[in-house]
């Protein structure tokens, strides 16, 4: 029989085992006391979370989820003491680790994996809750997206009845949610003239949610994000709340353009490049006005925002610089390359693929990426990380000539000739999956570089 | 020469990849100075038996392949003669799975295959995932490898007598028990690899490649040898990934 221990001595345990496992060295022991509370008492989690005099906002995608939470911490934490799992831990075991470590937080801001949505949902009990895009990712972990989809539906349905939501009308899956509740606010992009001329190759929810039917596209931007429209029922689009309009690339540098709200419009200029970060500033903007921001505090917290750990950096290492994007799913690397392309194709990169738990242990995903405009400029290609050769035959059969392709398994030694192949001053463009990011970010710290983001989180 | 593919319902069944499999059989191909015309068929467009050389069929979610059975059913005539007739044929995952006899899903409901391949398949309560690493003996005497990933709720049975694709070294396979994985019936494939199964297993889509031109030429011809290296890296590592961490049966 389980003995009884107060809240108190839980937490008090748990955070000792996170202060144990960084001095370990153990990678930050960001879920490490979150996974201990977790296995004393799973209800612990949800007490943490009752103390919160504000409550919590919920934000789940498959891309994005981390920008987008990022986003909304800028605009929301110059007024109020966020609890925000801001490294990406971002299962049940990291929203308790999160939520042990912040003392005297109000508002709990939590990113949220899209198959623990369901269980944060009923545990946290959120007053607002942000919905991004649904994409293939991880089939081997996550199963068919029709399967995570309906497990959204029942956790939408199970919100209580004061609590807000957000979706993205652009995705046919997710803006479908709104329909069970009216008082949803949907967001999307609405700009016919940054729209792609077709769907891309792995779009997903090509078929009508309702009947089955292939969509037509007024306008495809993000994978199957866009303003579709069943031919056979009528299903379309939900009316913009919250929209994008008058959108303008500026290569990796920027992208701005009109969000127009239901209380006014704002021009933002945002300091990360893509079409996918305006979906970001549209969702985290969203969320950011039903928990009281005001139009100006979105807009400037926008304009604040740099880039979210890993998914967009820039960091000098010596005198070259490393532009790192993280790449996980197609429809997140479809982005990241034409990102990258916008910005100037380079002749020169490094990509890794790691195949850990983290990463999807099934790697047929890099098929399904349009790695082809990178190709076309690529004059030499460093194809690193567990499973190197794999990642080189897919630059192989893309077209790349064999003897462009170095395959160097070790993430150390393929960043060093990287570094090498790259000239004084010069940028080095690096694609990493998640864990391998993790590793190159940490080599580059080891060489006191970058902070350990455990320390920029704290 | 021209080697005419008919790629069935790229636009439903291509959830793992699937062109990577095709983008493989082109290269690899025009290396050999052959030219891959990839045609596609869809809904409510028919299979004309003798057009094709090749057909593939790739795997679905549940939703895509539902969508598609009922339209398979009108091809069955044309896809079993154009195989009868020599054809070659690869079905992958969820197309392997429509193109046995019949398929029961987690609900207990029916749908009809096309009967091409002499098995049945019925969905589990959990889904077989993981790494997986064939023994194939496609001509007498000559085994090989086959490395790939498999992801399935569905139990695959072949009739007594039916000839497999391969022994299962590691990974579950058809069903997790019989040891057995795929199915060949003459030129056709079916199996559960994805990965896609093609670029990390070189010598069976030049097999495939040469099953297609001897629909043409009668005989599978001796296709020229290509460096392999990246693609026998990308084995290795694929086979010890099934050896260490693939199914247990
Ligand atoms: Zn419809």
């Amino acid at each position: 029989m389980r003995v009884p221990v107060p809240l108190a001595a839980e937490i008090a345990l748990a955070r000792a085992a996170g202060r144990l496992s960084r001095l370990a060295g153990a990678g930050g022991g960001t879920t490490v006391p979150g996974k201990l509370l977790w296995k004393l008492d799973p209800g612990a989690v949800d007490r943490l979370a009752a103390r919160l005099p504000l409550g919590s906002a919920l934000i789940s995608a498959t891309n994005g989820k981390t920008t987008t939470a990022a986003m909304a911490a800028e605009i929301l934490g110059g007024r109020l003491r966020l609890a925000h799992n801001s490294s990406g831990a971002n299962l049940v075991s990291g929203v308790a680790s999160t939520l042990l470590d912040a003392r005297g937080a109000e508002l709990g801001l939590f990113e949220v994996d899209e198959a623990a949505f369901p269980e944060v949902t009923e545990r946290l009990q959120p007053r607002a809750v942000c919905l991004g895009n649904l994409f293939r990712d991880q089939l081997d972990r996550y199963g068919e997206l029709e399967y995570i989809a309906a497990r959204w539906r029942a956790a939408v349905g199970a919100l209580a009845g004061d609590a807000v939501l957000a979706v993205n009308g652009d995705d046919p899956q997710v803006g479908e949610l709104a329909h069970a509740r009216p008082d949803a606010v949907v967001f999307g992009v609405d700009d016919p003239a940054c729209a792609r001329p077709s769907l891309q190759h792995a779009a997903d929810s090509k078929y009508c949610v309702r009947c089955g039917t292939p969509y037509e596209y007024a306008a495809a931007y993000v994978g199957h994000l866009g303003d579709y429209r069943c031919p056979a029922c009528g299903h379309r689009r939900p009316a913009l709340a919250v929209a994008a309009r008058g959108i303008e690339l500026h290569g990796l540098d920027a992208v701005t353009f009109r969000l127009e709200t239901p209380v006014g419009a704002r021009e933002v200029r945002l300091n990360v490049p893509g079409l996918y970060n305006v979906y970001n500033a549209l969702a985290a903007a969203a969320l950011a006005g039903l928990l009281g921001a005001a139009l100006d505090e979105i807009a400037s917290g926008l304009e604040r925002f740099s880039a979210a750990f890993g998914r967009f950096e820039r960091i000098a290492v010596g005198d070259r610089r490393v532009l790192m994007l993280l790449i996980k799913n197609p429809a997140g690397a479809n982005e990241a390359v034409r990102t990258i392309v916008d910005g100037g194709a380079p002749s020169l990169a490094v990509v890794a693929l790691n195949d850990a738990i983290a990463d999807g242990r099934d790697v047929s995903w890099i098929w399904d990426v349009d790695f082809e405009p990178l190709i076309g400029g690529l004059a030499r290609l460093v194809a690193t990380g567990d499973r190197a050769a794999e990642l080189a035959l897919r630059f192989k059969y893309g077209g790349l000539e064999a003897e462009a392709i170095e395959v160097i398994p070790s993430l150390e030694r393929a960043l060093d000739r990287g570094l090498e192949l790259t000239p004084a001053g010069g940028e080095l463009v690096l694609l990493p999956t998640y864990t391998a990011m993790l590793a190159l970010r940490k080599i580059v710290a080891a060489r006191g570089f970058v902070r350990p983001y455990w320390e920029r989180a704290a | 020469m021209k080697i005419v593919v008919g790629h069935l319902y790229p636009d439903y069944l291509n959830i793992y990849a699937d062109r990577g499999n095709i983008a493989v059989l082109a290269r690899r191909a025009a290396w050999r100075g052959h030219e891959l015309d990839v045609r596609t068929v869809s809904v409510a467009e028919p299979v004309r038996p003798g057009e094709y050389d090749l057909l593939y069929v790739g795997g679905g979610q549940d939703r895509e392949q539902a969508l598609v059975a009922e339209d398979l059913a009108a091809k069955a005539e044309g896809v079993r003669a154009a195989v009868a007739a020599g054809a070659a044929l690869l079905a992958v995952c969820g197309g392997y799975q429509l193109l046995g006899r019949s398929y029961r899903d987690f609900h207990g409901v029916d749908l009809p295959g096309i009967g091409l391949f002499p098995l049945e398949t019925v969905a589990g309560e959990t889904r077989m995932i993981g790494d997986v690493l064939l023994e194939c003996e496609l001509e007498p005497g000559v085994r090989r490898t086959l490395a790939g990933f498999e992801n399935h709720a569905g139990r695959t049975r072949l009739d007594p007598g039916a000839e497999p694709l391969g022994r299962v070294v590691a990974g579950f396979g058809n069903d997790g028990e019989s040891g057995w994985e795929g199915c060949r019936v003459g030129r056709a494939v079916g199996t559960y690899l994805h990965g896609p199964l093609l670029p990390r297993n070189p010598w069976f889509a030049d097999w495939l490649l040469a099953q297609a031109l001897a629909h043409r030429l009668g005989e599978p011809p001796e296709l020229t040898p290509l460096g392999d290296d990246l693609e026998q890296q990308a084995h290795e590592v694929s086979a010890r990934r099934a050896q260490t961490r693939g199914g247990r049966r």
